[in-house]
């Protein structure tokens, strides 16, 4: 009697599918990724127990360390028309390209006087200049200036206030941060946000 | 890789030794595998680096009508000093012994709460009110340490305030400033 033979199957599985999938996955995770923007100064946020998340877009961010302020805002139309606005202020024209360089930058830390040489300078050596900081003063008023006009234009551009935040060096002397509050309360905002860690309760 | 053979072994008896042909079939284990442990990392990525934030909310200083006035019997004042000290007191200040103390569960933590009883008690079930005084030699975190405190203790009503020369003073009795 003849034995029956089972045919053996093979295990291997077509896997195409599966990394086709994976693949398309991957390719949409990287493009949404958003890198985090270096600091210019290092800042040890401090830690908070009860954080909420923050939105994305229609915010502003105030730095502050080693007892320099820097400021940046999200969305490059704001920043197109806040830097237009400034320009007005203190009689400064920047060129198409100076303004196509400010766009880029997450966050500025320039005097005024020196932002239009510090727009024109090569991308590639931007990083190595050091930044002293917006000018906290109420003799130039620059920051104010700066928020008043970001806030302008989001309330012009996009019809929202402006959501106002504040990111901290946990050791950074009060003074500083007292002028930047006091600076906030000046145009009326008095609700804003602070960066922090969570930590938990005890 | 994976793949079992399935030729079924090998019986060639004779005949010509012919040349296999290969598969085209590329092994794509550990391609996918690279892929996923991407995914992976991207989508932790993406997801933990959303920033997160208190809400700080400053009295007005403008609208006068708003403000109420202090009952000075149910205020407890924090003046933050330097080398991350704290000195409180209750009341108006120079009436009360002030205390020097530290963050913390023993330190601010409970003094918080045992002034917020005491408060309770004696005005008959008002709530304290607490302010803020960070000095120029305190910093950042302290204020941030000291806001956490009274959302721990759930002390609602608080407000930052600038200190005053006297309690300046105060501190610089204690060393602190």
């Amino acid at each position: 009697m003849p034995r029956v033979k089972i045919a053996r199957k093979s295990t291997a599985t077509d896997m195409t599918a599966m990394c086709d999938v994976a693949f398309l996955l991957l390719t949409f995770f990287i493009m949404t990724s958003k890198f985090k923007a270096d600091d210019p100064v290092p800042v040890a946020i401090p830690a908070y127990s009860k954080t909420v998340v923050l939105p994305e877009d229609n915010i502003a961010t105030i730095t502050i360390g080693s007892g320099k302020v820097f400021f940046g805002v999200e969305g490059v139309n704001i920043r197109k028309s806040m830097l237009e606005e400034m320009g007005h202020q203190y009689n400064i024209a920047f060129t198409p390209a100076e303004t196509t360089m400010f766009m880029t930058l997450p966050t500025i830390g320039v005097p005024m006087g020196s932002l239009k040489t510090f727009l024109d300078t090569d991308p590639d050596k931007m990083k190595e200049i050091v930044q002293p900081g917006i000018p906290t003063d109420s003799v130039s008023n620059e920051l104010f200036n700066w928020i008043h006009k970001a806030r302008e234009a989001d309330k012009a551009l996009n019809n929202k206030s402006l959501y106002i935040t504040i990111k901290g060096n946990s050791k950074e002397e009060y003074p500083t941060i007292g002028r930047v509050i006091q600076i906030l309360q000046k145009q009326k905002v008095n609700k804003f946000s602070l960066i922090t860690a969570q930590k938990s309760p005890n | 890789m994976a793949e079992l053979d399935t030729s079924g072994g090998g019986k060639h008896k004779g005949g010509k030794v012919r040349s296999k042909k290969s598969s085209t079939r590329v092994d794509l284990t550990a391609m996918v595998d690279l892929a996923f442990l991407l995914i992976t990392f991207f989508m932790l990525t993406t997801t933990l680096l959303k920033p997160k934030a208190m809400d700080l909310a400053m009295p007005d200083k403008d609208d006068q009508k708003t403000q109420m006035p202090v009952p000075a019997s149910r205020t407890m004042t924090i003046l933050l000093g330097s080398s991350n000290k704290i000195e409180w007191y209750m009341g108006e200040p120079g009436k009360s012994a002030p205390t020097v103390d530290n963050f913390g569960k023993t330190g601010l933590r409970k003094a918080l709460l045992d002034n917020y009883d005491k408060v309770k008690k004696e005005s008959g079930g008002k709530e304290m009110i607490v302010l803020i005084k960070p000095s120029d030699k305190s910093n950042y975190g302290n204020m941030v340490n000291a806001l956490d405190e009274l959302n721990i203790t759930n002390i609602q009503i608080h407000a930052i305030v600038d200190i005053t020369q006297p309690e300046i003073d105060e501190l610089k009795k204690q060393n602190l400033y």
